[in-house]
């Protein structure tokens, strides 16, 4: 595959899709493809996170440690992104991504992603819009749990 | 050291000195016939009456020709018999010089090794080197002269004046009347020039100390942007060392006016009153013209006196100048570094100083009038708050500080006389900023055990050799021992042969924690395995290990992407798919391997050349398309393009030249440039696409083309890879691995240096893999190494001399505290039964001790036994108590 392959799959993240292509093909070429293989941990949770991934391939778990032992929260799959927060802001992962099948990511390091958009001022705005929604989204989300709460 | 140059000359080469002037003696007969001859040619011969002949010469009669050809036949003889006696007098002075510039530095050299250690806080490498190397060069030459130049001149000087005086005492007493006039004038003037001369040699000395504590302390220059001051600095001090020279220009050259004067003066009086007596017919105008004659002879040897005189001055200044710098206070005899004891037995019983006094540059005692005592079978800790004293009271105990009071005995002996033999063998210290010599690791290592030559040098040719050159050194007072014989001293320390050396390394190795260290660096060292077969041989089949493991395990398969002649390897770059093999020397460079003649005739002929162009057309293309919106500094840049910032703009402007179809007609400059991209591509790690199956499939057709047709003179140049075949260039770990690294696999890297340590530890290599790393060179100063790395070094290098009283003063306080702690441990248990007397910074570890001494303000306030001492009340409790808190 590509870097023009990998661009498309950029494209059709949400976190990425209002990025101008040539910049998400710099964010490509500067990033890393890696392959896990099944049993690998992407991340560790309580580990501070240096990198977020995106599922290009494959299938993962997502594991949150419990008094019980990890206990399966989530499953992700292609084009799914992982640890996106962690690249934005210095939290430790909240939960353990292990690879539950052989799989292929791109690997955005934290490190970078944060150096192209001081370069590149238009895609933090796309980024801080992407957020806006999400967090609207979120607020809603809760409004509504509130408002269900309180009619029972 | 003698006193002045002329004893130094005398003593070393009086033999050669009277030879030198008995030859210039015996060639001024020939001299003076060989200027006479001329003279008979054009008299006798030439201009002579031809009724004369036949004459008669050495009982043969001799016609006019025959007698013309004879004179000038013996003229010719007596030219070579001239340049015969010049050449060698000239040979043999500069023989004697060379010799005893030699000798001057060799003693000089050995002096330095001799100088009391606190000569060097005021006396800098800098001041050190440049008398060694350049103050002294020039006296080489001079020696040679030093008694044959007066005595050839001035025996040359005083014919002729006797000549003169013979023919004509008047006229020759008006000739030399004003040489009294310059004897007198010229020194006086000269001694000015000479105090200049001192002060620039002087200056210079300053000035070199200074380039080197700039060297030293560049870092400090940057961190603090202090470059212009530095430069200030330099700038007054070249300014000094200009006036100082032209001052010495401008004396030198009133020197050569007033010489020139006087010397001129002997024609203006002999034109004035010579003339004057010639017209007042009081002198006859024959005599006048031969005294002009004559003083224009005496010009030229008297020239070369003044000349001589000038020199001989300017090297006595050198060399007393030099010479004073080398003998300081307290230096040490040279007995004490030459003496080699028949026999030298450990050393038992005790060490004990008596009233041990030390005092510092202001004489303030930083070791008051110490005595202690404990037995060569105990270890023991020395305490303290911080200051002077503990170090030097170790300084002291290891006999490199000489006290200004007491003594210190070990084994009932008085140290002061003890030759380095005993406290250089039997004793050893460690102190925090132990020096690592430019070498490798094993040659730091085994520098304790190289007291003196043992055995000559294996290699059989070179130690005859060195044979041959011993009488030449003999002759300078060198030394003659063979630098590269054998000099490991295994017996001294306890050891039957290599095999236990070897061992013992290893074992202090482990002592010292360092063994891993170097084991990292033989991993990725190299080893020539012409010279090691059986080495080759075992990493050979580490490599088959890992590929048996590779093959059985597919997740391992996936970590490696192995060499294999009929594969592209996605994870190198295309430079190395297409030698395929490991660079020896320049000739296939990778970075520049585009630009090399061959390879373009290979890619010709592989019809390989416009595709490539093509490529790296589009390479081009999408890094300017990727970068060109970076800023050029970025630091994005110099991590992922193939293009620098600064050429980006050129490869912008031959893109835009070019033809996207057809980009062979670009020039050829153009063409080169675009031709090295696709060089540099990984496809695995690039993913740019490029590197088609198709393109692939050419390049290995290349690379079979490469192999091929290779000339026999680039043969050397490269080294292909073969499964089977130890590649001498490439470093044991690339050996082992045979292929590279995936790019695309999480974490492969941690993986396949577990693996490959795992393969090691089944073969049981990693000893062998230890050997390699012992020949890692440690760079200028252990400039390669970190600073506990040397520290461990340092310290390893005196446990292996297996000393019966070993001193530490700090030696490992660049190690974390566990670190520290465990090494010191496991000396303890090593040093069970000998002394080891350790100066500590962190008083709570003297518990492990046998003995602690605990100082205060240079004076040893208690000592006994940890227990004894820990009670309340105590200095030790105190100390302790301090730390804990």
């Amino acid at each position: 595959m590509s870097l023009n392959e990998e661009v498309e799959i950029l494209r059709n993240i949400p976190l990425f899709a209002n990025i101008e292509p040539s910049k998400l093909k710099l964010l490509a070429f500067t990033s890393e493809r890696l392959t896990f293989r099944k049993g690998q941990d992407l991340c560790v949770q309580g580990e501070m996170g240096d990198a977020a991934f995106i599922i290009i391939d494959g299938a993962v778990d997502v594991l949150v440690n419990t008094d019980d032992g990890p206990l399966s929260v989530a499953k992700m799959g292609k084009n799914d992104v992982v640890g996106e927060i962690s690249i934005l802001t210095d939290v430790p992962r909240t939960a353990t991504v292990r690879a539950t099948s052989d799989v292929t990511v791109l690997r955005i390091s934290k490190d970078l992603f944060l150096r192209l958009m001081r370069e590149f001022p238009q895609m933090a705005v796309e980024i801080m819009r992407e957020l806006a929604r999400r967090l609207d989204k979120t607020t809603a989300d809760l409004t509504r749990a509130l408002a269900a709460d309180g009619s029972n | 050291m003698e006193s002045s140059i002329f004893k130094y000359i005398r003593r070393y080469s009086l033999r050669q000195q009277i030879w030198i002037v008995i030859v210039s003696g015996a060639s001024f007969p020939f001299l003076y016939l060989f200027y006479e001859l001329p003279k008979r040619i054009v008299n006798d011969a030439i201009l002579s009456d031809p009724e004369r002949f036949p004459v008669e010469l050495f009982g043969l009669e001799l016609g006019h020709f025959t007698f013309l050809f004879a004179l000038c036949g013996v003229f010719l003889i007596l030219v070579v018999i001239n340049q015969g006696f010049k050449y060698y007098i000239n040979l043999f002075k500069g023989l004697t010089g060379e010799r005893m510039l030699r000798r001057l530095r060799f003693d000089l050299y050995s002096r330095v090794l001799r100088f009391p250690l606190p000569t060097f806080r005021n006396m800098s490498q800098g001041e050190i080197i440049p008398m060694i190397t350049a103050e002294v060069e020039p006296l080489g030459g001079f020696i040679g002269d030093a008694y044959a130049q007066p005595a050839f001149q001035g025996g040359q000087l005083l014919v002729i004046i006797a000549f003169l005086f013979v023919a004509n005492p008047i006229m020759a007493g008006a000739a030399v009347a004003l040489y009294p006039l310059q004897v007198y004038v010229i020194p006086k003037l000269q001694r000015r020039v000479n105090l200049l001369g001192k002060e620039r040699v002087r200056l210079v000395r300053k000035l070199s100390d200074r380039i080197g504590e700039t060297v030293q302390g560049v870092q400090e220059v940057h961190v603090h942007d202090t470059s212009r001051l530095e430069r200030a600095d330099f700038s007054i001090r070249l300014g000094e060392i200009f006036e100082v020279r032209y001052k010495i220009y401008r004396q030198k050259f009133v020197i050569k006016f007033i010489n020139n004067f006087i010397q001129q003066l002997g024609p203006f009086f002999f034109y004035s009153l010579g003339g004057f007596l010639v017209i007042s017919e009081s002198l006859d105008i024959g005599t006048l013209l031969a005294s002009i004659a004559a003083h224009k002879d005496l010009a030229a040897p008297w020239k070369q006196l003044l000349n001589y005189y000038q020199i001989s001055a300017d090297s006595r200044i050198k060399y007393e100048n030099v010479v004073s710098q080398f003998e300081p206070a307290g230096m040490h005899d040279s007995s004490l570094q030459d003496t080699e004891p028949e026999q030298i037995t450990p050393l038992t019983g005790e060490v004990a100083t008596f009233n041990l006094t030390l005092n510092d540059d202001q004489d303030v005692p930083v070791v008051d009038g110490v005595n202690l005592k404990f037995s060569l079978d105990q270890s023991v800790a020395v305490v303290g708050a911080g200051g002077p004293g503990r170090d030097n009271l170790m300084l002291l105990l290891a006999r490199l500080l000489d006290p200004h009071g007491g003594r210190v005995t070990v084994g009932g002996q008085d140290t002061i006389g003890l030759p380095e033999a005993i406290t250089g063998r039997r004793m050893s210290f460690v102190g925090s900023a132990g020096y690592v010599f430019a070498a490798t690791i094993a040659s730091n290592l085994y520098y304790g055990l190289k007291h003196r030559q043992i055995g000559p040098n294996p290699d059989d040719e070179a130690a005859t050799e060195h044979k041959q050159k011993t009488a030449e050194s003999l002759r300078s007072g060198n030394s003659t021992d063979d630098f590269f014989g054998d000099w490991v001293d295994l017996a001294g320390a306890g050891l039957a042969n290599t095999a236990e050396l070897d061992r013992k390394a290893f074992r202090v190795l482990d002592l010292v924690e360092f063994r891993d260290d170097v084991y990292r660096f033989g991993l990725r060292g190299t080893f020539d395995p012409g010279k090691e077969p059986e080495r080759a041989e075992a990493i050979m089949k580490a490599r088959e290990a890992l590929r048996v493991r590779a093959k059985a395990d597919p997740g391992i398969a996936a970590l490696i992407e192995t060499f294999d002649r009929t594969k592209y390897n996605a994870n190198a770059t295309m430079a190395e798919n297409l030698l395929f093999g490991n660079a020896i020397g320049d000739v296939f460079k990778m970075d520049r391997l585009a630009e090399n003649d061959y390879v373009r005739s290979v890619l010709k002929k592989a019809g390989l050349t416009d595709t490539i162009l093509q490529v790296g057309f589009q390479v081009a293309a999408t890094m300017i398309e990727l970068f060109a919106d970076l800023p050029p500094d970025h630091e994005i840049f110099q991590q992922f393009s193939f293009i620098s910032a600064d050429e980006l703009s050129e490869f912008q402007a031959i893109l835009s030249r070019a033809d996207k179809d057809h980009p062979e007609t670009l020039s050829s400059d153009d063409r080169s440039k675009l031709l090295s991209l696709p060089f540099l591509i990984i496809p695995a790690r690039h993913r740019l696409g490029l590197i088609t199956d198709d393109l692939q499939a050419q390049i290995l057709k290349a690379r079979e083309i490469f192999a091929a047709d290779l000339p026999d003179d680039l043969r050397a140049a490269v080294e292909f890879y073969e499964p089977d075949r130890y590649i001498s260039a490439a470093n044991i770990q690339d050996n082992i691995l045979f292929g590279k690294i995936s790019h695309g696999e999480a974490h492969a890297a941690d993986n396949v240096g577990q693996l490959i340590s795992e393969v090691i530890r089944d073969l049981s290599l990693s000893d062998e893999i230890v050997r390699v790393g012992l020949d890692y060179h440690v760079g200028v100063g252990g400039a390669r190494l970190t600073p506990a790395q040397r520290q461990k070094l340092v310290l390893a290098r005196s446990l292996i001399k297996q000393p019966d009283l070993l001193l530490i003063s700090e030696g490992l306080n660049t190690l974390d505290a566990a670190a520290q702690s465990r090494i010191m441990e496991n000396l303890l248990e090593e040093y069970d039964g000998r002394a080891l007397v350790w100066s500590l910074q962190r008083p709570e570890l003297a518990e492990a001790f046998d003995r602690v001494i605990v100082m205060e303000g240079g004076k040893v306030k208690e000592q006994g036994t940890f227990a004894e001492l820990k009670g309340a009340g105590n200095l030790l409790a105190g100390l302790v108590a301090e730390r804990v808190a």
